[in-house]
């Protein structure tokens, strides 16, 4: 009997041995900091960027004004048209990787990763030079006759966006392909032998059915892209505060570490609130 | 009525079908049979509108339709793997068809219900059709294309995938569904026996073109090539050539000593063949036609000799194997009702046996390319 019971427990043992190492890393290096920054968070700047320890939500009242409440609505709306564009623009390539032979879907997975391979930071200055007034982009134009003056794509809304789709395109066609690689297409013939149009085959069952590839797609890309400070420094010229350029600037300019644990925080709650809705969203499905 | 006009259909190089007519007439269970690869899939999608024919066209009551989508076909599909939308439930599926055509809620709602209890699925309705096993599968895939009540309900193998007993079962049920709605059911499927025991015709599909279409019982007993006669049931072949003719019957030149004699059927089904003489032919006899003798019969029977190579007892039937004395080639087949006449008469491995049968019970074919036994 003492065997028997003592089995199960033994193997859990082990289990928890193996898991043990990533545990611990987690514990110290992400609950205990995080912890630390709560109990920041609470604190006061003193003068010279001392930090007061009295427990207060001041902190987090100083993010409801409005000069904050913009720059965090600016980073929402980066992020939220980075996702989409990396949406509208990646899912048609995880379609035709999905339904194309394995020999090309080889080589469309390997554009998609190679870029991957060079460090992010290079691959923003490849962008800033390709756009710059006498860069790639402008002397084929203006080679070509299509226009006569150097355009001013540099440090723009636009340069920026390119920046931005580029780096987080690839977090969007890999959760889509793997989604739509387990899809089962003849679903959409059977939807159009019922009488679906090709809009209603996409939404009432593609959509569904590859709808936690979607969730993952669009949660890569937002969560890293609403604390994003690098590309739009870098290709928008800096002259824009983000979100993430203001928790760095308190830290590192300001000092005032108990404000900056206290964006730090709602950028992660912001973060949870999305997971949030992507857990519930999946739940209802395993439920059918 | 539905008219498949020499249609074919390439894949690059491939040729899936070449040149196939057929006419299916309304209210017919209609099947194509064939060997995976034989084209019988394709055609069965090209009616649906999945694919387009390559050449020829397909009408429907005097209408052509190869150029409508397949989603303005009044026809339904129930797809081999059944294909049911696994994030919606059992009345979801059902419905899913009708919604698509903006019923009202309420017809939607009492049509779903009728048909899942014509499917006896009537009280899974709420149920996630991924908790369902196979039949209950193939039961809701049925409902929810024949709620639509479509003018021909297409099946792409069905049973397939379902255990012998359940496949019984389920081919009953489709009978008695298809008698009872007198819809016309084409149904593509690569099982013989099914495609026997189900259909009111037969296509026989080889290599992208129809060999023969018919009855299940002229299919069986008079088939118009030797690949129909080899694939439907079993068959005993030998090579030869045509002898000398009669008023009424022809003679075969095989490797026996004596010629054997070919007459027509008794009911005139099937007229005697009419090949010169020397053609290079085929005999053919099933094995039920055969009779197992000690001695050798009277010259009005065909008669092999050969020596008894196996016996199978398999319930009502026994398989006996005889290799024919003046052929080196393959084992032929005779399959005895177990009666008390059979059950007398028993026979020893290795015994030198007589096998004969009537003019009337074979075939004479045209030598088929694929080459034959005997």
């Amino acid at each position: 009997m003492e065997a028997v019971a003592s089995r199960p427990i033994a193997r859990l043992d082990r289990r928890i041995f193996l898991a043990l190492p990533a545990l611990i890393w987690f514990l110290g290096f992400l609950l205990i900091p995080l912890f630390i920054v709560v109990i920041y968070s609470l604190a006061t700047r003193g003068e010279y960027g001392a930090v007061t320890f009295n427990f207060s939500l001041g902190n987090y009242f100083r993010i409801f004004d409005s000069v904050y409440l913009k720059i965090f609505l600016r980073s929402l709306q980066l992020a939220a048209v980075t996702s989409i564009s990396c949406l509208l623009l990646g899912f048609p390539v995880a379609y035709v990787m999905a339904t194309a032979s394995p020999r090309w879907r080889q080589i469309l997975m390997a554009m998609v990763v190679i870029p991957f391979w060079t460090n992010f930071v290079i691959r923003a200055y490849a962008i800033k030079f390709l756009l710059s007034d006498y860069g790639l982009i402008n002397s084929l134009g203006m080679f070509l006759h299509l226009w006569s003056e150097p355009i001013y794509f540099s440090n723009s809304a636009f340069s920026v966006w390119l920046g931005m789709v580029t780096n987080y395109i690839p977090f969007m066609i890999l959760p889509l392909y793997v989604s739509l690689e387990k899809f089962d297409f003849t679903m959409l013939e059977a939807a159009r032998d019922l009488g679906a149009s090709s809009w209603n085959s996409f939404w009432k069952v593609l959509v569904p059915l590859i709808k936690t590839g979607l969730i993952t797609g669009l949660i890569f890309v937002f969560t890293p892209a609403l604390g994003e400070f690098v590309v739009p420094d870098l290709l928008g010229g800096a002259k824009t505060m983000l979100i993430g350029n203001l928790i760095t600037e308190q830290f590192m300019k300001t000092r005032d570490w108990p404000f900056g644990s206290a964006l730090s925080l709602l950028l992660i709650v912001a973060v949870l609130v999305s997971l949030t809705i992507y857990l519930t969203n999946r739940d209802s499905r395993v439920q059918h | 009525m539905l008219e498949v006009r020499n249609v074919s259909r390439t894949y690059g190089e491939a040729h899936a079908l070449r040149d196939v007519s057929v006419t299916i007439q309304d209210g017919q269970f209609f099947s194509l049979l064939g060997p995976s690869g034989c084209g019988k899939t394709t055609l069965l999608r090209i009616i649906a509108g999945f694919e387009d024919p390559s050449q020829g066209q397909v009408f429907h009551k005097e209408k052509r339709i190869d150029n409508v989508p397949a989603n303005r076909r009044r026809f339904n599909m129930v797809f081999q793997r059944y294909a049911l939308f696994p994030h919606l439930n059992v009345k979801q599926n059902v419905a899913f068809g009708l919604q698509m055509k903006k019923t009202p809620s309420a017809e939607v709602e009492q049509r779903v219900s009728e048909m899942l209890s014509m499917v006896q699925m009537e009280t899974y309705g709420t149920r996630g059709v991924t908790t369902l096993s196979g039949g209950q599968q193939q039961r809701v895939a049925l409902a929810r294309a024949l709620v639509n009540r479509p003018e021909i309900l297409l099946l792409d193998e069905p049973l397939s995938a379902l255990d012998l007993k359940l496949r019984q079962q389920m081919q009953v049920e489709l009978l008695s569904i298809q008698r009872r709605l007198k819809h016309t059911f084409i149904f593509v499927t690569h099982d013989q026996e099914e495609a026997l025991t189900l259909s009111d015709r037969v296509a026989v599909m080889n290599k992208g073109r129809i060999e023969q279409v018919g009855t299940p019982q002229e299919i069986y007993e008079y088939p118009k090539t030797e690949f129909v006669a080899r694939f439907i049931g079993s068959i005993n072949v030998l090579g030869g050539e045509v002898g000398d003719g009669a008023a009424d019957s022809l003679s075969f030149v095989g490797p026996g000593k004596r010629p054997f004699i070919i007459k027509a059927s008794r009911d005139g089904s099937r007229p005697l063949p009419s090949f010169a003489k020397g053609t290079k032919v085929s005999l053919l006899v099933r094995p039920e036609k055969l009779k197992l003798l000690k001695s050798a019969p009277g010259p009005e029977q065909n008669t092999l000799e050969g020596t008894l190579k196996e016996v199978l007892y398999q319930g009502p039937i026994t398989q006996l194997f005889v290799q024919p004395k003046e052929t080196q080639g393959p084992v032929w087949v005779i399959s005895q009702p177990n009666t008390a006449v059979t059950a007398r008469k028993q026979f020893n491995l290795g015994e030198k046996v007589y096998v004969s049968w009537l003019p009337e019970d074979c075939l004479l074919l045209e030598k088929d390319g694929n080459g034959s036994g005997g």
